[in-house]
């Protein structure tokens, strides 16, 4: 994809810059205080990989390596890479052989976050799965379950593989959730916007499958009776700041209130984990409409900056798959320390 | 004579913006009736926004647009019945059902600089064994040489024509012409190349004789000018300008004004007109179907409808962020009510 490459490489000059721009605010500012150490003493963190290098699988060591419970060993690839050289700099072992090479390392890692592409992950799901290792795939496979972690993380600790799902679903099951909870969903509908430069060839070569995976997951993990999901590209400089907007119908005589403040606990709640996600107004209820089949709505508009950890602020969509990521890593090492 | 210029008429889809998605299907059965009379030879049918637009976004549609779509195809002795797609709304899925309602035409939109997301929907609909047309909406928001280059990337997955779409009614007459030059030179030897123009400068039929003095072959219009903001070409204007201008559109001009004033007009809830607001969309670059919804959360939420299309043109919203229209009213009304708390009264 050759045309794609300069917006890559922007990304990635984008990303540098920052970096030096927090070395160079490090240098001259006080450090930042060590993590108080557990109180107690505890089993070593599960060993956990990180298989494809690329702008996410950096994105995500970052977020990891910020995490006490689970200690990232392995960086996999399939050629040598910048994101190989940048895993190896932070001290972690890292091979271009594939996941041979993981699956011969002693010992395993008991997690593996696979941010390869849907046929990549498609061929190490069963290796993974004969080998005892948890799967955490942000790509479209969708192999396992489909996991939102506010919403159904508990019920699927314990699969030996979970579905990331997509970013715009990370992003908007969550509202989709704290409506239905409350009241009957009927409809939801989700609308996210995304700058170009934050859309890889890989989504934009399938952009029906974000349609499809999204919609699904509004009803199967959101609870809406029906789904619909729209994205758009805006390619505007500087870049925009990932939106996104859930518009759900809701019984004629709901409970407003209760809705408004289940959505703020929600959102309040993705917020432990995606610091940047922010709603940009009090949800708007608009009356019952004929046009609704008698339904009122509830629009819930939703902004959702990355950290910058390594992907630039704007791709807010990708940080929020990295950090959903990390954050079911996070409570699965505590669950198998608890199991330890 | 030989038809020199191809006139698609997209009443009974960009006017589906104007309508607030509202068709009823007698509607279009006598729009299309009308139109297959006149000799056009391409009636697009669907959503304002395409397939799968009905939405709380966009607006639901009163009559689902397969239906539509079947009634059309019944109605048209000869004419073909197109769709739009607008990727990211509408799905492959969405374009094989059009298929076997009926229609022929599948006209895959993207904005400007966004083609490659419509890759995978050329294909299906070429194995469909549809006629392709790319539509690349906003050109004003990129130069003459990109619109080309995003051209190519439409052509080389199976597009037969590629529109340069004036989404804001944006382009001045230059800007037109240099933009289908460059079309004309990348993809001219292997795809058509067309013009789809709005009035919100009151250029669209203008711009659409220069589009073809420039070599297009393909331009779009509508009866009474019915579609988003200031409304399109208008179909029976366009239809009585190449006549005069001596250039074969195969369309009876008479059988046009005819179906414009007595078939469209009267089922009208108000013409396309050049007021303020539209006139904001076309000087400030906005997305013309941005207009109703704009006015609707100006109403709700009492600030300018004019002041919210600005701010839609400095925040270079694109087309399908209809969403972004009540987020930027719910920010001016805050500002709105700061500004007021700051003021003694």
């Amino acid at each position: 994809m050759p045309r794609r490459a300069p917006r890559g490489t922007v990304l990635m000059e984008t990303a540098a810059g920052r970096k030096e721009r927090s070395d160079a605010r490090n240098a001259t500012v006080t450090p930042p205080p060590t993590p108080t150490p557990p109180p107690t003493p505890t089993p070593p963190p599960p060993p956990a990989a990180i298989v494809g290098p690329g702008n996410i699988g950096t994105d995500l060591l970052a977020k990891l390596r910020r995490l006490d419970g689970l200690d990232v060993t392995y960086m996999v690839g399939v050629v040598e890479s910048e994101g190989l050289d940048r895993a190896r700099e932070l001290g972690v072992a890292a091979s271009a052989d594939g996941i041979d090479w993981l699956l011969r390392q002693d010992p395993l890692p008991r997690i593996v976050f696979e941010a390869t592409s849907a046929r990549a992950h498609q061929a190490h799901a069963p290796r993974y799965a004969e080998a005892g290792i948890t799967a955490i795939d942000l790509t479209p496979a969708h192999v396992g379950p489909m996991v939102c972690p506010p919403v159904n993380l508990s019920e699927h600790l314990d699969a030996p593989n979970v579905s990331m799902i997509s970013c715009g679903g990370q992003a908007t099951i969550p509202i989709v959730h704290a409506v239905s909870r409350v009241v009957p969903v009927p409809y939801a509908e989700i609308v996210a916007s995304v700058a170009s430069r934050s859309a890889g060839p890989g989504t934009r070569a399938n952009i029906d499958e974000f349609t499809h995976t999204t919609a699904a997951s509004l009803e199967s993990v959101g609870g809406a009776a029906r789904g619909k999901a729209i994205v758009v590209l805006n390619p505007v400089e500087p870049p925009m700041i990932m939106r996104d907007t859930v518009f759900c119908a809701i019984p004629a005589d709901a409970d407003t209130d209760a809705i408004a403040a289940s959505v703020h606990a929600m959102v309040a709640e993705v917020q432990q984990y995606v610091p940047g996600y922010t709603l940009r107004a009090d949800p708007q209820f608009d009356p019952p409409a004929a046009a609704w089949d008698g339904h009122g709505r509830v629009a819930v508009f939703l902004e959702v900056r990355g950290n910058g950890d390594y992907l630039p602020e704007y791709a807010g969509n990708l940080d929020i798959m990295t950090a959903a990521a990390a954050r079911v890593g996070e409570l699965l090492a505590i669950q198998m320390a608890v199991e330890a | 004579m030989t038809r020199q210029i191809r006139i698609t008429d997209t009443t009974l889809r960009d006017g589906s913006h104007a309508m607030s998605h509202r068709f009823t299907e007698e509607q279009v059965r006598s729009t299309v009736h009308a139109l297959d009379a006149a000799g056009v030879e391409v009636i697009e049918v669907t959503h304002g926004d395409g397939l799968g637009g009905s939405s709380f976004n966009y607006g639901f549609s009163l009559t689902d647009d397969i239906t539509l779509i079947s009634a059309a195809v019944q109605e048209a002795a000869r004419a073909k019945i197109a769709v739009l797609l607008v990727p990211g709304i509408g799905t492959m899925a969405d374009l094989q059902r059009s298929r076997e309602a009926g229609a022929s035409v599948a006209r895959i939109a993207t904005h400007c600089t966004e083609a490659d997301v419509s890759v995978q929907h050329f294909g299906i609909a070429r194995e469909l064994g549809m006629e392709t047309v790319g539509f690349l909406m906003m050109a004003h928001r990129t130069g003459a040489a990109e619109l080309a280059r995003q051209a190519r990337i439409m052509v080389d997955a199976g597009a037969q024509c590629v529109y340069c779409v004036d989404s804001a009614g944006a382009l001045l007459l230059g800007d037109a012409q240099e933009r289908i030059q460059a079309l004309i030179r990348q993809v001219g030897g292997e795809a058509q190349v067309g013009f789809h123009g709005h009035q919100n400068l009151a250029l669209g039929v203008a711009n659409s004789v220069l589009a073809y003095q420039n070599g297009a072959l393909q331009i779009d219009g509508s009866l009474c000018g019915l579609g988003a903001g200031a409304g399109n070409s208008p179909t029976e204007v366009l239809a009585a300008t190449f006549d005069r201008l001596g250039i074969e559109t195969g369309i009876d001009v008479h059988a046009t004004l005819a179906a414009a004033d007595e078939i469209v007009r009267p089922f009208l809830p108000r013409l396309p007109w050049t007021d303020r607001a539209s006139i904001v969309q076309g000087y400030a670059g906005v997305y013309s179907s941005f207009l109703l919804h704009a006015e609707h959360a100006a109403d709700r939420y009492g600030v300018p409808v004019q002041d919210i299309l600005e701010r839609v043109a400095e925040h270079g919203y694109v087309g399908g962020q209809e969403d972004m229209l009540i987020d930027v009213a719910l920010q001016l009304a805050r500002e709105r009510e700061a500004a007021g708390a700051a003021t003694p009264a």
